[in-house]
């Protein structure tokens, strides 16, 4: 019920709607809820609707954000490790 | 896919996986309560319990939309198409959930009334343009990612007069139902539920925003951690809670960044204040009478208002008994205590709306066959898996 996915913005139309490439197939869906996208954009698609833009930089910095526990977590197996 | 498969990758996976054993402190537990049906999901299809240390332990909420619903609603819903012969318009989720006396929306439809699902509240206008000599109504269910197309259907209707659609609206509010348990006396006064921190819902945050939750997060001094629904988002966002345990802390952070911001979707917020009200109070299955935990459409759009323009009866509505699904969206109880759970009640065959949406707990127990690991599992059990 509440899922959603990333949709890229293939083309822009009247009444608010665009067409949305998803898990290799294309929708139409409504922009009434979002301003200012452009094609290429990613969305969040919910119920036919996007609900929010994608920000790409966002999702980047998390991904890193991941790695870095990882890292930081290896580093101090290693410290410990050394301790021991 | 791009912004799913990259939070789906098996090593960055194990990396986080690793830098939660290092942070989980032995000698402590952490009940962290995931609200959205959404992350339940994902916790069991991902297996990320698996990944996690015996003592990081998820609670599952009620925020699963399909299986919150009163049964009383969805016989009015029933009766609507049935009594009042309109064409009943409804996300598929609802079909099966079984009503009173298992009167589901399904079993109405293959009795002939006419029940249509659709996709989107743009396909029930359709279907109201379509047919003008039929009465029309759109089964409004969810939280507040439903809200808002449901707030453009009715914006919609006025403008273009189409005086035979109206919205049976069930929209209910996540921070009013998180606040509710954690008033509740199981968490409270009796300290049977007990909830560290929580997983701030993904696609609710979206449009309200993560500034909903401060409130409670000072108040109850409870960490909410606003996570994304993949797998990663979610080890992630426990590894935070688990920092913020740790350090004593109680603060909204935000793992999902690139789509939730502190004020949200403001523009969708807006919209759905022009429309919705506050209702007093509605009821929660599971949780009972929540006060302002939902919303009503605004007199300014009465007439497309199905509780206005059709008389609902008063019905006796009532569930299975042995049906545990209230205790369960407490987090009280687990699937596996249900009596039914998995014998008398399959997804085939669902006595509970807990087993009938993908985010209900015992769906989710069954799908991905949790309950194989658990010690109360039983012979039968092991055999229907096998
Ligand atoms: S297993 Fe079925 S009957 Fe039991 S609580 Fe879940 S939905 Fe209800």
């Amino acid at each position: 019920m509440c899922l959603a996915l990333p949709a890229r913005v293939v083309s822009l139309e009247a009444d608010d709607l665009a067409t949305v490439a998803l898990e290799g197939v294309r929708k139409k869906i409504s922009l009434a809820l979002v301003d200012d996208v452009a094609v290429g954009d990613y969305v969040l698609v919910h119920v036919g609707y996007a609900l929010h833009k994608v920000s790409e930089e966002e999702a980047e910095r998390t991904l890193s954000m991941m790695a870095e526990a990882g890292v930081l977590a290896e580093e101090l197996a290693e410290i410990k490790g050394a301790e021991a | 896919m791009k912004y799913i498969d990259e939070f789906r990758q098996r090593d960055l996976a194990e990396m986080v996986a690793g830098a939660i054993a290092r942070e989980a402190q032995t000698g402590r537990d952490y009940h962290l309560m995931e609200f959205c049906g959404g992350h339940t999901h994902a916790i069991f299809r991902y297996g990320v319990q698996d990944l996690m240390p015996a003592n990081v332990h998820f609670v599952h909420g009620p925020g699963c939309p399909v299986c919150v619903l009163p049964v009383r609603r969805l016989d009015d819903a029933v009766e609507l198409a049935e009594r009042y012969q309109v064409i009943l318009c409804t996300y598929g989720d609802m079909m099966r959930v079984p009503g009173t006396k298992q009167r589901s929306l399904i079993r109405a439809k293959a009795d002939g009334a006419d029940i249509r699902m659709v996709y989107s509240t743009q396909d029930a206008l359709r279907i109201a343009r379509q047919n003008p000599d039929r009465q029309v109504v759109f089964f409004a269910i969810g939280f507040e990612t439903t809200t808002p197309p449901t707030a453009v259907a009715l914006v919609q209707a006025r403008r273009e007069g189409l005086s035979n659609f109206s919205v049976f609206c069930n929209h209910v509010l996540t921070p009013a139902a998180i606040q509710n348990i954690l008033q509740s006396p199981e968490v409270r006064d009796l300290g049977t539920v007990r909830i560290d921190g929580f997983l701030g819902p993904s696609h609710v945050s979206s449009v309200i925003g993560s500034e909903p939750y401060e409130f409670f997060a000072e108040e109850f001094q409870k960490p909410v951690v606003i996570a994304g629904f993949e797998p990663l988002d979610v080890m992630q966002s426990t590894l935070m809670l688990i920092r913020q345990v740790n350090e004593g802390r109680h603060e909204v952070e935000n793992e999902y960044t690139r789509v939730v911001s502190r004020e949200g979707n403001t523009k969708a917020q807006a919209l759905v204040g022009d429309v919705f009200e506050l209702r007093e109070s509605f009821e929660w299955r599971g949780l009972g009478s929540v006060p302002y935990s939902a919303l009503r459409i605004r007199a300014d759009f009465a007439e497309f208002d199905a509780e206005k323009r059709f008389q609902l009866s008063e019905k006796a509505s009532r569930e299975v008994k042995s049906c545990e699904c209230p205790a369960i969206l407490r987090g009280v109880k687990k699937p596996t205590d249900c009596k039914l759970f998995g014998t008398v009640c399959t997804p085939d065959n669902p006595m509970g709306s807990c087993m009938v949406s993908s985010e209900g707990a015992c769906a989710a127990y069954w799908t991905y066959g949790r309950f194989r690991n658990q010690t109360t599992a039983d012979a039968y059990q092991e055999d229907v898996v096998a």
